[in-house]
């Protein structure tokens, strides 16, 4: 049903990740990276706490959890009474008193609730006190659509958090990044909105996640917080996209070549900071963009990048920067919600769009 | 005045509960704890023990000096000194009483209106009244003498007053947090929430209401219809008191049963202390558009300095010596507030981007230098005797 060709799940389920029959003895998840993550920053630094709901016996509704009470006890990872802004405001005070606390926000739209601790207080909270008060929390949002999830289960809510400075707010794509972002944003002094595709939990790659502990330990891992890839090379034209949207981006570059157009994918990754550079240079070498993302694109962090790209690179631009976005809508039910996810054709026809014929 | 046997025992005077607590021992008694009474006599209200004299006379300085915070802060926004001022005036044995009891490895979690309290707990005034003067959000470094920032959205620092608790605890530290609200915010679902954490994770926290009556214009009887704010504890299972918010003897009583209590593992408890806001909610505010001068007259005999005085006189504490050197202490406070604040204090505009995230994003490197040309500009034409600020679009 959805139009992403990596990790789309069986519809509707919130099963256990990395059970599938058939797969490479290495073959990880996106929600086992996650779930190693959170162990192995667990097991690095004793003032990182994991809390929220359901993350304890059950080990999250997404698994991401699994295991972490077991092992390190429920002081360290535990279930909270029912209230989000409890848990946002609880994670201030005891990161204000020493811990590193990591939040799990059931579902986007249920974190809705909490929204006035993170942008009064999580956010500003260094800021009002000239840094003296640092808050190292981690917020982990199950978030944006694509698993046939009913309403409020699917919101891309990255708009809210990208407008409010003092928040870091990141979006992996992909099992390594999963794995190094979580670490990361852990390991920041910052507070992090950390933005886990739903649709992505089951994507699964060939990585060795002893491998991947002992190059961020060891300090080997290079910085993904602001810093941008390029996920596939090309010449012709940049698709620049986050999160949910970059397995789709991919699949559309992947048919362009088909066609004969060589076509770059940018994997954002950290959607702030965003990184100017590496967004700029790819544009400025292929001429062309398209945005791809899963959110409503009225006011969204697609029309930040694109206001971003015409200011720096307006002199190479060959076409206007177009949008691949969502539709100006509450994010539809399971039954519609294709007509409405960006998908491959709609990036085609985008970059089909690009005023080719103009081209020098 | 009824006996202290048909008032039975304090709530807080109980150990610490084990297992689930009965109804009747988390309920607050009828009428709240008043141990002197307006006149300055002791009540004989058995529930709790009256603090000892030196301990009472100690506070009654600091009270003086509230007082005199208060009038100077008044003063100086009516100088355009300060934006803003929330003034305590009246409740300043609240204000008091909420720093004294703690000890130094305790925390305070204040609001807006309770500068008195961050005052009195040892922050220099001069940094507490940043926030109000507008140079800066907080002035003071909260670890320093453990009094988190003044909150403005209210009811949302009873949350993170749970977690330091919480992350106190874990730590196996004895420290107590004391977090401060008002009757307006116990309608917050944040109020709510920090309670029922609390009691979940059974953590030291002291939640503490001045119910002064008011939420700006909107009377207590719009914000709930409970019994009283202090019976709203029963709901989450730990035990609420009332005390008259005037009575500093009462207050330090109270209170400090609810300390010890937290301290010795009894958990949260929440206290209502009954005072009134004297003045208008700040000098933005019109008070006479909701509540008549004779409503307000009818406080002013309960006047918590007032009775203290007396009371305190009538023992043979306090001398006409000793008055006079509190309140020259307290005119020592208002001085250095008032000189204090009659320099400018420098802003420094490349510091708005200085503490938004630990390492400057190049999106903060660029608009700080985007700041300082334009700052240079502005010198420059200021030198060369031209307004930079006048003539369009200066670019
Ligand atoms: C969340 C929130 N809503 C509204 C306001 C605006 N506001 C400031 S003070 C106030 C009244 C608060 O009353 P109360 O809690 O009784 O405290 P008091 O001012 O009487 O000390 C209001 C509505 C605010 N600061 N925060």
């Amino acid at each position: 049903m959805t139009q992403t060709t990596l990790g789309a799940p069986a519809p509707g389920t919130a099963g256990s990740p990395g059970t599938g029959a058939g797969t490479a003895p290495r073959a990880t998840t996106f929600a086992k990276a996650l779930n190693a993550a959170l162990a192995d920053a667990m097991q690095a630094d004793a003032a990182v706490l994991m809390f929220g709901e359901d993350v304890g016996t059950l080990g999250g509704v997404f698994r991401i959890t699994d295991g972490l009470t077991a092992r390190f006890g429920e002081e360290r990872c535990f279930d909270t009474p029912l209230a989000e802004a409890g848990i946002m405001g609880m994670a201030v005070g005891m990161a204000m008193n020493g811990m590193k606390p990591v939040v799990e926000m059931q579902f986007d739209a249920f974190a809705y609730p909490a929204f006035e601790q993170v942008v009064s207080h999580v956010a500003k909270m260094p800021n009002r006190t000239k840094g003296k008060v640092r808050l190292p929390i981690v917020i982990r949002i199950p978030y944006a659509g694509g698993i046939g999830g009913v309403e409020h289960h699917c919101d891309s809510s990255e708009a809210y958090y990208a407008h409010t400075p003092g928040l870091t707010v990141l979006a992996p794509a992909t099992v390594r990044d999963a794995y190094f972002m979580l670490r990361e944003a852990i390991a920041s002094p910052d507070p992090v909105v950390f933005l886990e595709p739903k649709k992505l939990y089951w994507s699964k790659e060939e990585v060795d996640l002893a491998e991947l502990r002992r190059t961020f330990d060891d300090g080997q891992a290079p910085r993904r917080i602001g810093r941008a890839v390029v996920a596939r090379p090309g010449t012709d034209a940049t698709l620049i996209s986050y999160g949910p949207s970059v397995p789709t981006a991919l699949a559309a570059a992947a048919a362009a070549a088909e066609e004969g157009r060589s076509i770059e994918v940018i994997d954002l990754r950290s959607i702030v900071p965003f990184d100017d550079e590496t967004v700029c240079a790819s544009v400025r070498r292929t001429g062309r963009a398209v945005v791809v993302a899963e959110a409503p694109g009225f006011a969204s962090v697609a029309s930040e990048i694109v206001a971003r790209v015409q200011e720096r690179c307006f002199h190479s631009l060959a076409a206007p920067v177009l949008r691949v976005t969502g539709f100006d809508i509450p994010y539809p039910s399971p039954k519609l919600e294709h007509f409405y996810l960006p998908s491959v054709d709609r990036i085609l026809d985008a970059v089909d769009a690009l005023q080719w014929e103009d081209r020098p | 005045m009824s006996t202290a046997t048909n008032k039975g025992r304090g709530s807080l005077m109980g150990g610490a509960p084990g297992g689930t607590p009965s109804a009747h021992t988390l309920l607050p008694s009828a009428e709240p704890v008043q141990l002197v009474d307006q006149d300055g006599q002791p009540t004989g209200d058995g529930r709790y023990p009256m603090p000892d004299g030196k301990r009472i006379l100690g506070a009654y300085g600091r009270l003086v000096a509230g007082r005199r915070i208060n009038d100077q802060a008044n003063a100086l926004v009516r100088q355009g000194r300060l934006a803003v001022y929330p003034s305590s005036h009246g409740q300043e044995a609240c204000q008091v009483a909420a720093a004294v009891v703690l000890g130094g490895e305790d925390w305070l979690f204040p609001t807006y209106r309770d500068t008195v309290a961050v005052i009195t707990r040892g922050v220099d005034p001069l940094e507490v009244l940043t926030l109000l003067r507008g140079d800066w959000h907080a002035g003071y470094d909260p670890y320093e003498h453990r009094v988190a920032t003044q909150a403005t959205p209210l009811a949302t620092q009873l949350l993170h007053a749970v977690g330091v608790a919480h992350a106190a605890k874990l730590r196996g530290e004895s420290t107590v947090v004391l977090a401060m609200c008002g009757d307006g915010a116990t309608s917050e679902g944040d109020f709510h929430e920090a309670l029922n954490f609390a009691a979940v994770f059974h953590v030291p926290v002291v939640f503490f209401i001045q119910n002064n009556e008011f939420a700006i214009s909107v009377p207590l009887k719009n914000q709930s219809v409970a019994p009283s704010l202090a019976h709203k504890a029963i709901g989450y299972g730990m035990p609420g008191e009332r005390v008259d918010g005037n009575d500093l003897a009462a207050l330090l009583a109270v209170l400090g049963a609810a300390v010890d209590r937290a301290r010795d593992g009894g958990g949260p408890s929440l206290v209502e202390a009954h005072t009134y806001r004297m003045q208008a909610h700040t000098n933005a505010d019109d008070a006479t558009r909701y509540r008549s001068a004779e409503d307000v007259e009818r406080w002013v005999p309960r006047d918590p300095i007032v009775r203290m005085r007396s009371y305190l006189r009538a023992l043979g504490l306090l001398t006409e010596e000793g008055e006079r050197v509190l309140a020259d202490e307290a005119d020592a406070v208002a001085a250095a507030i008032r000189s204090g604040l009659n320099t400018e204090v420098d802003v420094n505009p490349a510091e708005l981007f200085e503490y938004v995230y630990t390492e400057k994003t190049s999106q903060l490197r660029e608009q700080a230098a985007l700041l300082r040309e334009e700052l240079a500009r502005d010198a420059d034409a200021e030198a060369a005797g031209t307004d930079g600020s006048t003539g369009g679009d200066q670019r």
